[in-house]
């Protein structure tokens, strides 16, 4: 059976939607938008325009959950299908948007480039357990205005998987969007074939600004899925108890969930979220925080109790380095989050609060996915039974080394991690020159970007991006792209 | 040589019964036994080796090999005697004495014999003095011993012992190996080589024939 976690019971999961609901009737939302205030007005809310306030009716919320879909298809850049996200399937991606990387090479923690980017991408085509990349950075050798569609395009660009992004400005959505046109043909085809998620943040508590309001309606207008990411911090700007943030989470991911599905009924979306328990004494967001990942865990089931897929930032660190905090803290998070059945678990390569990826932890978090995803294949009898048989073979044969029974499902009962997980024999170890996971890790990374292999897309499919790219980056007074040059 | 790459194709699938035909149908087509052995299972075992070095394949596979590598000796060890061709080599193995483990032993026996050699598996509870007195008589070039046990340890140094008084030492080849055993250990009780697994124990006696000849 597949081992599923439980955190809430349906009694209380009714009493915190039940709570969120007359929430967003009673005390309302703040929306920094005139069209979407318009929006909801035409549909029955009650909007003070001066305020940029409104009041939901609980029939729009009933109707926006009854229109939004139970799942979530994605295709890779050449249109193969690589996710359900549905029920209790989950998928990894890394953690998005750092503003720093943890530089394998020097071990310094510094501002990315192109080339980082680059290397992440052809990595990210070789890492077998991480189904989506990221955006995972953003390069800093680029204006910030095409920052975010800019790490899309080279995503696009070196690595088939699909991509969990976000846009950082009303703008950038357009030549976002044109890209994914530009491998899809059509927007017929790319509402068929979804290649992309938007992240759309909320601000806590209860607010919409302009740009991400407006970029969860640009998505839904064209059939783009959008994780919502509501970020409560227990004690701060949301309730200390789990409970209490969990309730501020349904409010505000519920009311990104009327937004989407006012504009474009059907329009695919995922009940995500980023919350955190807040760090009393060093005023940080602790991503490895177990309560943290205890409210992720808990809001997934809310999102499963209202038919949605589902998304956490959960299998991630804090620690600075790649270190035992690193590794813990990331492992008890992907355990949690798979268990769970969290569709798109959000976080590996990340350290540091969400703001520096590592590709040695990228590495090392690949073999944490994996392992996860085999438990949660969970235990099935197979051919076991009745057991004599075999046994009687083991005591003749002495083993069962090469026993067809053997042969037959070794491959299916065990996952066999990379060379970045140590399993030899400590002479072996040692003879093989005490490597630590660091000095494995950049062996692997070494290793994949070595056999990394062009995307298939068709090259004037890649001309093509390029040019929008460009002409992008022409508005900002870019007469090249970095990338060219590498 | 399509014939002899054939052999090697079959045995790295661990296809034992044709790896057997095959190697009848290369006698019958009178290439030289010592060709069939280096150019065809030899070659193919190798593969195979190295294949499971890098992680391409799985210890099952590696045994398989083993298996049709021994299919194929049936047919081949015959000739090889008749004409003069010396046999890789011949390795009495076992447990020391009052040490009832033997899956680590049982592992290098069995790639041991894949690899080719001729492995004389004394089982466990094996004393000092049948390891010296059997590797005397058939003539052996390896004596290897497993140990899992710290108290049992000192039986292989025992053997050593025992095989410097008998005349056996230099000539005969220890090996050592077993969780609490290390390459310290080998130096220091004056044992030829030591082995962290049945893959390093193929090398390591592959090494001693390579470093006589």
């Amino acid at each position: 059976m597949r081992p599923v976690l439980r955190l809430l019971s349906n009694e209380l999961i009714e009493k915190i939607v039940s709570e969120a609901r007359d929430i967003l009737c009673n005390l309302g939302v703040e929306i920094h938008n005139d069209g979407i205030l318009s929006m909801l007005s035409d549909h029955g809310a009650i909007v003070d325009s001066g305020k940029k306030h409104v009041l939901f009716t609980a029939d729009i919320i009933d109707r926006a959950l009854e229109t939004a879909p139970d799942s979530v298809k994605l295709y890779d850049v050449m249109g193969r299908q690589t996710h359900d996200l549905t029920d209790h399937k989950v998928y990894f991606t890394p953690g998005s948007a750092a503003i720093n990387i943890l530089d394998s090479r020097s071990g310094q923690i510094r501002k990315p480039s192109t080339s980082d980017y680059v290397e992440y991408a052809k990595l990210m085509s070789g890492l077998d357990n991480i189904a989506s990349q990221s955006t995972a950075f953003i390069p800093a050798d680029v204006p910030e205005k095409i920052s975010d569609s800019y790490r899309l395009f080279l995503s696009l660009m070196y690595c088939e998987k699909p991509v969990v992004t976000g846009a950082f400005t009303i703008d950038a959505f357009n030549v976002m969007r044109d890209l994914q046109l530009a491998i899809r043909g059509s927007a017929d085809a790319l509402r068929k074939k979804p290649l992309t998620i938007f992240s759309c943040c909320p601000t806590a508590p209860l607010k919409w600004s302009d740009v991400t309001s407006q970029n969860l309606v640009d998505c839904a207008r064209h059939f783009i899925p959008v994780e919502y990411i509501s970020m409560p911090l227990s004690g701060f700007m949301a309730p200390v108890t789990l409970v209490g943030s969990l309730v501020q989470h349904t409010a505000e991911t519920l009311s990104g969930v009327v937004l989407s599905q006012l504009t474009q009924p059907g329009t695919p979306i995922i009940y995500g979220g980023s919350p955190a328990a807040f760090d009393m004494w060093y005023e940080t967001t602790p991503m490895g925080a177990v309560e943290t990942q205890m409210i992720d865990c808990a809001f997934n089931e809310i999102g499963k109790y209202l038919n949605l897929p589902t998304q956490a930032y959960i299998a991630l660190s804090d620690a600075k380095q790649l270190d035992a905090q690193a590794g813990l803290e990331t492992s008890m998070g992907a355990t949690l989050a798979a268990l769970s059945g969290i569709n798109s678990i959000s976080g590996p390569g990340m350290l540091d609060f969400e703001s520096c990826q590592s590709l040695e932890k990228l590495v090392v978090d690949n073999e944490i996915c994996g392992m996860t995803l085999r438990l949660v294949r969970g235990i099935e009898p197979k051919e076991d039974f009745p057991a004599m048989p075999i046994f009687e073979e083991l005591l003749r044969e002495k083993h069962l080394l090469i026993a067809s029974h053997t042969r037959k499902y070794l491959h299916d009962e065990h996952y066999f991690p990379g060379a970045v997980i140590d399993r030899a024999n400590s002479s072996r170890w040692m003879e093989e020159g005490s490597l630590t996971i660091s000095d494995r890790a950049k062996i692997e990374i070494e290793r994949l970007l070595e056999t990394w292999e062009p995307t298939g897309l068709p090259d004037d499919v890649l001309v093509e991006m390029t040019g929008l790219m460009k002409k992008e980056a022409a508005k900002f007074g870019m007469d090249s792209l970095p990338h060219e040059n590498l | 040589m399509e014939l002899l790459s054939q052999i090697s194709f079959n045995l790295q699938n661990g296809f034992d019964e044709t790896v057997a035909a095959l190697t009848k149908e290369a006698v019958e087509k009178q290439i030289p036994p010592d060709e069939i052995l280096n150019n065809g299972l030899i070659a193919g075992m190798n593969a195979v080796g190295e294949k499971f070095k890098n992680h391409e394949v799985f210890l099952p596979d590696v045994l398989l090999a083993a298996r049709a590598m021994n299919s194929a000796m049936e047919v081949l060890k015959p000739l090889l005697i008749k004409g003069g061709i010396p046999i890789k080599g011949k390795v009495v193995i076992g447990s020391v004495k009052d040490d009832l483990h033997d899956i680590g032993k049982n592992l290098v026996a069995i790639l041991l014999k894949g690899a080719g050699f001729e492995v004389i598996d004394l089982g466990n509870d094996v004393p000092a003095e049948k390891f010296i007195r059997i590797a005397s008589e058939e003539n052996a070039d390896v004596i290897g011993m497993s140990a899992l046990l710290t108290t049992t340890m000192p039986v292989m140094k025992e053997v050593v012992d025992m095989a410097k008084t008998e005349g056996l030492y230099g000539r005969v080849r220890i090996m050592v190996g077993g969780a609490p055993v290390s390459k310290e250990y080998a130096l220091e009780i004056g044992a030829d080589a030591y082995s962290y697994d049945g893959a390093n124990a193929v090398e390591t006696v592959e090494s001693f024939f390579s470093k006589d000849s």
